[in-house]
């Protein structure tokens, strides 16, 4: 058997063609990974229940089973639902990505998959992993005798740790008068679609989401867990988050319905991380000035008619392929002091 | 004018991100395979089976864009979304249009493979 270099996972590629078969394992090996192939979707399930995989992509057009079909059972069943699944498919139309986005897979490749785009995509999905299954070994923790007594003898008091890191809040422009043109089940449709789309763009980047309300979310990077980069990373889920809106957009008005539009506000900064709420009922969230900030940067979007607007901060934590520019000094509410502001994006 | 049988960019790209010797691996398999592909395009057309025609013209369309054969990946396209019936209204002309593309395309990959 080969060696098992460091750092390397095992994949799983399921299609039904050869062709796409050999060039997916190739891709993968390339990457310093290792690949096993099946060539359609009960194989794959097969095989995923009897050894364990880091990650699996998968056609969706296939023979006994489709790609529909293994997400779904994939979701039902307790052992694999968190095997994550990247969709590589030449399926026409953007309600089969919405579907399998819904259906739990992390993301959806094109073919022919670009092998850079490819690249990104494994080594974002293989990072994440890395992050939940530590996760899962936190809150099994959590979960033993000692920390329950802790926690009913101390009160709620995991809150309170102080940690650098980098906020964003995001909420749909106009969204009273767009929720008040239609019926509210396309409301709650049209929302649904919305989260699921943004929830994926800010987990793939390593963040997680503290709280939504009506169509407005707050998100935080590099809490619970240290993220390097914070700052880069949320800045790098708000441009994604834009472009998926835009194809968002362009399909509900080839539908005859109205588009959406977005803003959103990052800083970067200390703050407060903790649960808060009360023993039955708490959230993961953060709180202190740098929060302040995001939140009202998000507000001024509307002012300054840019989509992402970021203080000086996240600006000094961005790699160089991404421009800022400098909006100057705004008095922002709430804040004694000016802050910096920087546009990313159109 | 027509376009190319083989998109020399795409085949060039495959090359050099997969290797070449590995490119020539994936002709082989692509010429090895398609025959059966266009075989059971046929078969799934004379039972009528609308889900194996579909899923099959699909399977050409793919490996078409792979190597760059861009011709054969629109005839296959065209009948992975219109199915059967224009086929059977053209007296199985598209299929046998699909052949003749197949055919350039298999003498084209084998020329820039050996080259």
């Amino acid at each position: 058997m080969a060696e098992v270099i460091a750092g390397s996972a095992l994949l799983l590629v399921a299609d039904d063609n050869k062709v796409n078969r050999l060039l997916l394992a190739r891709s993968i090996e390339l990457m310093g990974h290792r690949a096993a192939t099946v060539a359609d979707g009960r194989a794959a399930l097969d095989l995923l229940r009897t050894t364990p995989h880091d990650l699996v992509l998968l056609d969706i057009t296939m023979p006994e089973m489709n790609g529909f079909e293994v997400l779904e059972a994939l979701r039902k069943d307790l052992a694999l639902r968190d095997v994550p699944v990247i969709v590589t498919s030449s399926l026409e139309g953007l309600e089969n990505v919405v579907r399998c986005i819904e259906l739990g897979a992390e993301d959806y490749l094109t073919k022919p998959v670009n092998p850079v785009l490819l690249k990104a995509r494994v080594g974002a999905s293989l990072e994440k992993k890395r992050l939940r299954d530590q996760q899962k070994e936190l809150v099994r923790r959590f979960a033993t005798p000692e920390v329950a007594q802790d926690l009913a003898s101390a009160g709620f008091a995991l809150g309170g740790k102080r940690v650098d890191g980098t906020v964003m809040f995001a909420d749909i422009r106009g969204f009273t008068s767009l929720a008040e043109s239609q019926p509210p089940e396309e409301t709650i449709e049209l929302l649904n679609t919305y989260y699921t789309l943004m929830f994926d763009a800010i987990g793939g980047h390593g963040g997680i989401v503290s709280q939504i309300a009506g169509d407005g979310l707050m998100a935080i990077f590099g809490a619970p867990l240290p993220l390097p980069g914070h700052a880069d990373a949320a800045v790098r889920t708000a441009i994604d988050m834009i472009e998926m809106i835009e194809l968002f957009g362009a399909e509900q008005a080839a539908g005859g319905k109205p588009p959406i539009r977005i803003g959103i506000g990052i800083a970067t900064g200390p703050m407060v991380a903790g649960y808060t709420g009360t023993r039955e009922r708490a959230v993961y969230t953060c709180i202190g000035d740098t929060v302040n900030v995001a939140a009202r940067l998000e507000q001024h979007t509307k002012v300054a008619g840019r989509a992402i607007l970021i203080d000086g901060a996240t600006r000094e934590g961005l790699r160089a392929d991404i421009a800022a520019d400098a909006l100057g000094a705004v008095e922002i509410r709430g804040k004694s002091k000016l802050v910096d502001v920087y546009a990313v994006g159109a | 004018m027509t376009p190319p049988t083989i998109d020399q960019a795409t085949f060039d790209e495959l090359k050099e991100t997969a290797g070449a010797a590995f490119a020539v691996e994936l002709v082989d398999t692509f010429l090895s395979e398609a025959p059966t592909m266009l075989a059971e395009l046929r078969r799934a057309y004379a039972a009528g089976d609308a889900e194996a025609f579909r899923r099959t013209a699909h399977s050409l369309k793919s490996n078409g864009n792979t190597f760059g054969a861009l011709s054969l990946a629109q005839l296959a396209k065209t009948l992975e979304l219109s199915g059967m019936e224009p086929v059977r209204a053209a007296a199985g002309a598209p299929l046998a249009a699909l052949d003749a593309e197949y055919a350039r395309v298999a003498q084209a990959l084998k020329e820039l493979s050996r080259g």
